[in-house]
């Protein structure tokens, strides 16, 4: 899609987030539109609008009177009231306003606690390191499409419990679901068919056959005495996989992709394994792969801007981690920064359900590898591409082991 | 002194119990809670204050 449209002029008045300038180097593009506006415009996408301070995006992500999240994701053009999904949304509670939105993060956020996430902390801890033993010899190492790629995916299927022997077309279907997000709407309802069967075939084989995995779960919670629907069981197993996957993969990339280059700090982190935990939250600050949308509810003047009903708002969390006014030394990669408010996983209701999951996938991730590979550069920087659209993460990593 | 969170403007970061789990804990749903009465020592005050410095929602008080 980003062939067909032109190439941007002025960001501050024609942004677009696929545009290859942005795609492979967003932040001085951010620094200067923080100067400039703060808050760009676009016609592109049927209207939108852009704030790239940390003040705006916080206004913003707590702010569900004026806006709503029945849709996340931009899409080609400017959605109506007829293509816009129920308050209940498509994928609840990601996509769902207040009031429901309460009952269904209430209904998902034990299984996201603390508790049972930890205890994913072996088998994502040995999968790591089965990932790493077939890459056992080689020169250069993929830590994108060999490494980072795979671990969410092989968790989240693990997680839902679905059979390991689907995990190949597993991580097909996660491909179309997460690339389908842009694709027109005729063409992603054919590719996504089969895998709503697939889902539909593994929720009744839930059904028949409870197990203690996140799927039965979904199936067998209750809320005032009630059962959830089928279709909201089967909208939170999608929220899953869209919202699970491609972010931890790019942040364990990112977080690669910088070790590579910055020795100092790869071999900080191998000397003090107690930094991780600080580490880890600057790794989140600094590369935060994830950047939402909100629509504007009706029209009104809103920092400044006059949004009418249905302009876009895209909530920039990378650009607000990276707003001098919020962090001292913004635009530097501090590996023992103390005080780190960042917004990566967002702000308010909405806030990553997912969070604990991620860090300890990127903590985990982070340490096999450095422990495997305590030194290891960019084999080819050329190489490395980026993932275009609302996440953002190394896809190709070639990296080079080093004695 | 004592440390508070309050509980309305908490959304379950867990900046709090990662950095100082002797302070805080979380309930069933991942939210922070402080731990006993939420009192604090010279030893402690310092933690509970990083932790303070670290929440996105800016929902720990410190009272003196």
């Amino acid at each position: 899609m980003t062939d067909t449209r032109p190439p941007v002029a002025d960001f501050a008045t024609d942004w677009d987030h696929t545009d290859p300038q942005w795609v492979a180097d967003p932040y001085p593009i951010w620094d200067d539109l923080r100067e400039r506006c703060p808050v760009a415009h676009t016609e592109r996408y049927g209207g939108g609008w852009f704030p790239a301070t940390h003040a705006g995006v916080t206004a913003v992500a707590k702010d569900t009177e004026n806006f709503t999240s029945r849709t996340v994701v931009i899409g080609n053009g400017r959605p109506g009231e007829d293509a816009l999904p129920s308050p209940i949304g498509v994928a609840p509670p990601i996509t769902s306003d207040p009031p429901f939105h309460q009952i269904a993060r209430r209904v998902i956020l034990p299984a996201f606690a603390p508790g049972p996430i930890n205890a994913l902390e072996p088998q994502m801890r040995a999968l790591c390191r089965r990932l790493l033993d077939d890459m056992a010899g080689h020169e250069v190492v993929n830590g994108g499409s060999e490494y980072a790629q795979f671990i969410p995916t092989a968790v989240i299927r693990q997680m839902l419990g679905f059979p390991e022997e689907d995990e190949e077309r597993f991580r097909d279907f996660v491909h179309i679901v997460i690339g389908g997000v842009n694709l027109p709407e005729e063409e992603r309802i054919e590719q996504f068919m089969p895998i709503e069967e697939y889902l539909v075939h593994q929720i009744e084989d839930h059904q028949a056959n409870p197990r203690d995995d996140l799927t039965s779960y979904l199936l067998n919670v209750e809320v005032e005495g009630q059962k959830l629907a089928l279709e909201h069981v089967f909208g939170t197993i999608i929220l899953v996989l869209i919202a699970g996957i491609d972010t931890t993969w790019s942040a364990i990339g990112s977080s690669l992709w910088h070790l590579a280059q910055n020795p100092d700090d790869l071999a900080r982190l191998v000397a003090e394994p107690d930094l991780m935990p600080i580490a880890l939250e600057e790794f989140l600050r600094f590369y935060a792969p994830v950047t939402m949308a909100r629509l504007v509810k009706h029209d009104m003047e809103y920092l400044g801007c006059p949004m009418k009903e249905y302009d876009w708002l895209m909530l920039g969390f990378p650009a607000a981690n990276r707003d001098p006014v919020a962090f001292k030394d913004a635009d530097k990669f501090i590996i023992d920064r103390m005080e780190n408010r960042h917004l990566a996983f967002g702000l308010g209701i909405h806030r990553c359900v997912g969070s604990n999951l991620a860090r300890l996938e990127l903590r985990v991730a982070l340490e096999e590898f450095i422990a495997r590979y305590p030194r290891f550069e960019l084999a080819d920087p050329a190489a490395v591409t980026w993932a275009p659209g609302m996440i953002r993460g190394p896809r190709n990593l070639p990296l080079r082991v080093l004695a | 002194m004592k440390v508070v969170i309050d509980a309305l403007r908490c959304q379950g970061h867990g900046r709090c119990f990662t950095l100082a789990p002797d302070i805080f804990t979380y309930d069933e749903l991942g939210n922070g809670q402080v731990v006993g009465d939420g009192g604090l020592t010279e030893d402690t005050i310092s933690l509970a204050r990083l932790a303070q410095a670290n929440c996105p929602e800016h929902a720990i008080d410190i009272e003196e």
